[in-house]
C-alpha cells in the first residue's frame, strides 16, 4: 500500500461523500423556505415581490453551502495538491 | 503516467497570452476587458442621443428600464438615498449579468468563472462597504456599530466581514464554474439535447447569482449606513 493509492483512495471517497452529505442538509433547508414562502404568499398575495425577493435572496445564501461542498469536491478531484506532489515524487524516483 | 492529463481547465487562467516576470495576461484579463469595452462602448453608442421627450429609441428604453428597476431594488431594501449607491450596485449587477450572458457565445468563457474574478468583485465589496458606511454616518459612528449589539460581539462583527467577503467570493465562482464543469463533462457524453438544457439552466443560474451579488452587496451597505436615532 504506498502513499500514492492511499492519496488517491482518501481524495476521492472523500470527494464523493464530501458532495454525497453536504448536499443534504441545504435540499431540506431550501424545501423549508419555499414552503414557508407558499405559505405567506397563500396568506398575503399583496406583498408577493417582497416575498419572492427575500425568498431568492435565501435561497441563495443556503444554496451556498452546497457550493462549498461541491468546491471542496472538485479540489480534490482535479485540483488536488497532494496529488500533484506525490505524483511528482513518484517519477523523481 | 503523464501528469498533464490529470491537470484539467477549471478556468480561464491557464491561458496565457503574454507574460513579463509575474506579470501575466490570461484569457481571464482579456475577457473582462473586452466585456468592459462592450459595456462601455454600448452605453456610450446609446446615451449619444438621449432625448426625454415620448418617442425615445429602444436601446435608450432598455436602458431607462434597467436604471429605475435598480433604483426601485435598491430603494426597497432600505437604502434611502438610491442615487448615490446607484452606480456601484448596479455595475456589479450588470457587469455580471453580462459576463453570464455572454455565454452563448461559442467559444467564450465567463471570466467569473475564475476565483481571482469573483474574489477581486468580492474584495471591491469588501471596501466599500466601510467607505459608504463613513460617508453616511462618519468614522466615529461607523466603528461604533461593531460594538453592537453590545461589546463582546466585537470579534464576531469582524470574522464576520470577512467570511461575508469570502462566502460572495466562493458563491459566485462555484456557481460559474460549475456551470461551465459540467457542461464540459456532458459534451464529452451526450451529443446535442443534454447540454443545451444545460446551459439555459446555467443561464438562469448565472443571472439569480448576479442578482444576488447585488441584493447582497445592498444589504450589506444599507446594514452599515443605517443611522440610528438615539
Amino acid at each position: 500500500m504506498d502513499i500514492i493509492i492511499i492519496v488517491a483512495v482518501a481524495s476521492i471517497v472523500t470527494a464523493g461523500l464530501t458532495t454525497a452529505i453536504g448536499c443534504i442538509g441545504p435540499a431540506l433547508g431550501e424545501g423549508r423556505a419555499v414552503s414557508s414562502a407558499l405559505t405567506s404568499l397563500a396568506q398575503q398575495p399583496d406583498s408577493a415581490s417582497t416575498i419572492t425577493r427575500t425568498l431568492f435572496i435565501g435561497l441563495a445564501m443556503i444554496e451556498s453551502v452546497a457550493i462549498y461542498c461541491f468546491v471542496i469536491s472538485m479540489i480534490l478531484i482535479f485540483a488536488n495538491p497532494f496529488w500533484n506532489q506525490v505524483i511528482a515524487q513518484a517519477g523523481g524516483k | 503516467m503523464d501528469v498533464r492529463r490529470w491537470i484539467v481547465h477549471l478556468s480561464g487562467d491557464d491561458i496565457i497570452f503574454w507574460q513579463y516576470g509575474f506579470l501575466k495576461i490570461n484569457q481571464t484579463i482579456l475577457t473582462t476587458w473586452g466585456l468592459m469595452l462592450l459595456l462601455a462602448g454600448g452605453s456610450a453608442l446609446v446615451t449619444r442621443k438621449l432625448s426625454p421627450g415620448i418617442h425615445v429609441s429602444r436601446w435608450q428604453s432598455a436602458l431607462e428600464i434597467l436604471v429605475s428597476m435598480a433604483l426601485k431594488q435598491i430603494e426597497e431594501v432600505g437604502l434611502g438615498n438610491p442615487k448615490k449607491y446607484l452606480s456601484y450596485l448596479a455595475t456589479l449587477f450588470v457587469f455580471i449579468a453580462t459576463a453570464v450572458v455572454c455565454t452563448i457565445i461559442p467559444g467564450y468563457e465567463p471570466p467569473t468563472g475564475s476565483l481571482s474574478t469573483t474574489a477581486a468583485l468580492a474584495i471591491s465589496v469588501f471596501v466599500a462597504v466601510p467607505l459608504f458606511g463613513i460617508a453616511e454616518t462618519g468614522l466615529g459612528e461607523y466603528l461604533k456599530s461593531y460594538l453592537r449589539p453590545t461589546f463582546v460581539m466585537l470579534p464576531f462583527n469582524i470574522i464576520s466581514e470577512f467570511s461575508r467577503t469570502l462566502a460572495l467570493a466562493v458563491r459566485l465562482f462555484g456557481n460559474m464554474m460549475s456551470g461551465a464543469m459540467i457542461l464540459a463533462i456532458l459534451l464529452g457524453i451526450a451529443p446535442f439535447f443534454f447540454p443545451v438544457l444545460m446551459s439555459v439552466l446555467g443561464l438562469l443560474t448565472g443571472m439569480v447569482q448576479a442578482y444576488i451579488f447585488g441584493m447582497l452587496a445592498t444589504v450589506y451597505i444599507a446594514a452599515a449606513t443605517r443611522t440610528r436615532e438615539e
